[in-house]
C-alpha cells in the first residue's frame, strides 16, 4: 500500500518544468534527478555549483568536487561553480525555482521542522533555512508518519522550525497535500491508498 | 611586499593570539586550510572562536583544533559529522551559535564589504530570530544579522601567484572567498604557487589584495562520503 522511496522520487519529479533551476536536499529528495526523463533541469547544489553530475565511476572521485550532502559527484557541460555567498545569493534572491527536500514535521500552515530535536539530535540547519525563505516554491518528501505511526503532518509543529509557513505541498507514501487557507487540501492518494487512510493517518485539518 | 612564505608556522607567526576569532574556508573537508589549521593547533593558541560551516571530523580539520580543546566557541551551520564536537557541546564545554549556511556566508562576505548588518528573510519566525531586530520591507518581516570580520582568515585555493590572486577548484571554492574577505589579516594555503603573469587576469577567482600571507603545500584532501556508481549504469 502507498508509494516506495523511489515512487515518492517520481511523483516529486513531476513538480519540474522544462527549464527549471532546482535545489534537492538530503534523502528521497536526491532520488528525484533520477526521475526528470527529457526535461531540462538544472540542479543546484548550495556548496556551489550548477549543473550537478551524477555520482563518479570508480576510481574517478574528486575531493574538490561534491555536493551539499558531501558525497563525491561530477560536473556537466553545463556546470558552473561560485563561492558560497554567491551560491545563497541565488537561493535568498528568489532564482532557484523550486526546492524539494525532507522533513520531521510538516504543519498544516506551512510551518517546516526538519534540523533539530531538542536533547536528541543536535545537527545544524545547513543550508535549509536559507532555502525554504528563498525559493519559489517548497515542497516536501518524507514518510506520512514516523517509526511509532504518529502523524508527520500535524496541526502544528511540536519541533522547532526551518521556517514558518514555507511548504507549498507535500508528497508522501500515502499521497500528496496542498497547503492552503485554513488547512491541507487532498491533490491524490498514492497507489492502492484510499482518501479515508489518507485522512485517517494526518493529524492536520483537511480542507475540501 | 613579500606574501610567499616558507611555511605554515611560518605564515603564522605574530598573528596568533588567545581568545581570537578565525574564519575559516571550506565545506566538510573539501577545501579546508588542513595546513593551517594543524600550523594552530602545533602553537596551541586557545579559547579561539572559530566561523566555520562545519567543523570538520574528529581526527581531521577544524576536529583537530576540538580534540585539543583549543576552541571555545564555533559558528557553523552544520556539525553533524563529528561525534568529539556533539560530545562537547551537549556537555556544555564548547559553545556552539549555529547560523543558517547563507547567513553565516553572507555575514563573512559582508564583514568583508564594510557592511556591518544586513536584513534577511532567513530564519524569520524560527529560533534564529530570537533577539534579532526584525523589520519589515515591502509587508514582509526581515531579520538583522552582522557581518563578520575576523582577526584571522584561513583559507585554501588551488592556484596563486604570489601577489595573492587566488584561483578555487570545482567546489572547493565553497566559502574560501567569503572567509577570507573578512579577515583583517588573511593567510591562504594553496597547492601550487605559479609564476607572476601566468594566471589569466580574467580568470581570477579571488583578487590578492584580500591575502596578506601565502604558502604552498603538499595536501592530503581526505574525502568524506566516496560515492560511485558502477560502469554499466553509464
Amino acid at each position: 500500500m502507498g508509494w516506495d522511496r523511489n515512487q515518492m522520487a517520481a511523483r516529486a519529479a513531476e513538480e519540474l518544468e522544462d527549464g527549471m533551476y532546482v535545489n534537492l536536499g538530503i534523502g528521497i529528495p536526491t532520488l528525484v534527478a533520477n526521475y526528470v526523463g527529457d526535461k531540462d533541469i538544472t540542479l543546484q547544489s548550495e556548496n556551489g555549483m550548477l549543473g550537478m553530475g551524477p555520482f563518479p565511476f570508480e576510481g574517478e572521485e574528486d575531493p574538490d568536487l561534491i555536493n551539499a550532502g558531501k558525497q563525491t559527484i561530477t560536473e556537466l557541460a553545463r556546470t558552473s561553480y561560485f563561492d558560497s555567498a554567491t551560491s545563497f545569493g541565488m537561493i535568498r534572491g528568489g532564482k532557484i525555482a523550486a526546492a524539494i527536500l525532507g522533513a520531521m514535521e510538516v504543519a498544516e500552515n506551512g510551518d517546516l521542522a526538519n534540523w533539530m530535536i531538542p536533547g536528541k539530535l543536535v545537527k545544524g540547519m545547513g543550508g535549509a533555512m536559507d532555502l525554504v525563505a528563498g525559493v519559489g516554491r517548497v515542497v516536501v518528501v518524507m514518510d506520512h508518519t514516523n517509526k511509532h505511526g504518529d502523524s508527520k503532518v500535524l496541526r502544528e509543529c511540536t519541533l522547532p522550525l526551518t521556517g514558518k509557513g514555507v511548504v507549498d505541498r507535500i508528497i508522501t507514501n500515502l499521497g500528496v497535500l496542498d497547503v492552503v487557507e485554513g488547512g491541507l487540501r487532498i491533490v491524490e492518494c498514492a497507489d492502492g491508498v484510499t482518501e479515508d487512510e489518507l485522512r485517517a493517518a494526518t493529524q492536520a485539518t483537511i480542507v475540501d | 611586499m613579500k606574501k610567499v612564505y616558507g611555511s605554515a608556522s611560518e605564515a603564522l607567526d605574530g598573528v596568533l593570539f588567545d581568545g581570537m576569532l578565525i574564519a575559516a574556508g571550506g565545506f566538510g573537508l573539501c577545501g579546508i586550510p588542513e595546513l593551517l589549521i594543524a600550523a594552530i593547533r602545533d602553537a596551541g593558541t586557545k579559547d579561539l572562536t572559530v566561523a566555520s560551516n562545519n567543523a570538520g571530523v574528529d581526527d581531521f580539520g577544524l576536529g583537530l583544533l576540538l580534540q585539543t580543546r583549543q576552541v571555545k566557541k564555533m559558528i557553523s551551520s552544520y556539525v553533524g559529522e563529528n561525534a568529539e564536537f556533539m560530545r562537547q557541546y551537549l556537555s556544555g564545554e564548547l559553545e556552539l551559535e549555529f547560523n543558517p549556511q547563507g547567513t553565516l556566508a553572507e555575514r563573512m562576505r559582508a564583514g568583508g564589504c564594510g557592511i556591518p548588518g544586513f536584513y534577511t528573510k532567513t530564519g524569520v519566525g524560527t529560533v534564529i530570530a530570537e533577539g534579532k531586530d526584525v523589520k519589515e520591507f515591502d509587508g514582509e518581516e526581515y531579520i538583522l544579522e552582522r557581518g563578520i570580520v575576523a582577526d584571522l582568515a584561513i583559507v585554501k585555493a588551488w592556484k596563486a601567484d604570489d601577489t595573492g590572486n587566488l584561483v578555487f577548484r570545482k567546489s572547493a571554492r565553497n566559502f574560501n572567498p567569503p572567509a577570507a574577505m573578512c579577515g583583517k589579516i588573511c593567510v591562504a594555503e594553496v597547492e601550487e604557487i605559479v609564476p607572476r603573469g601566468s594566471l589569466d587576469p580574467d580568470h581570477i577567482h579571488l583578487p590578492g589584495i584580500y591575502v596578506h600571507r601565502l604558502i604552498q603545500g603538499e595536501h592530503e584532501k581526505r574525502i568524506e562520503q566516496r560515492t560511485t556508481r558502477k560502469r554499466e549504469d553509464a
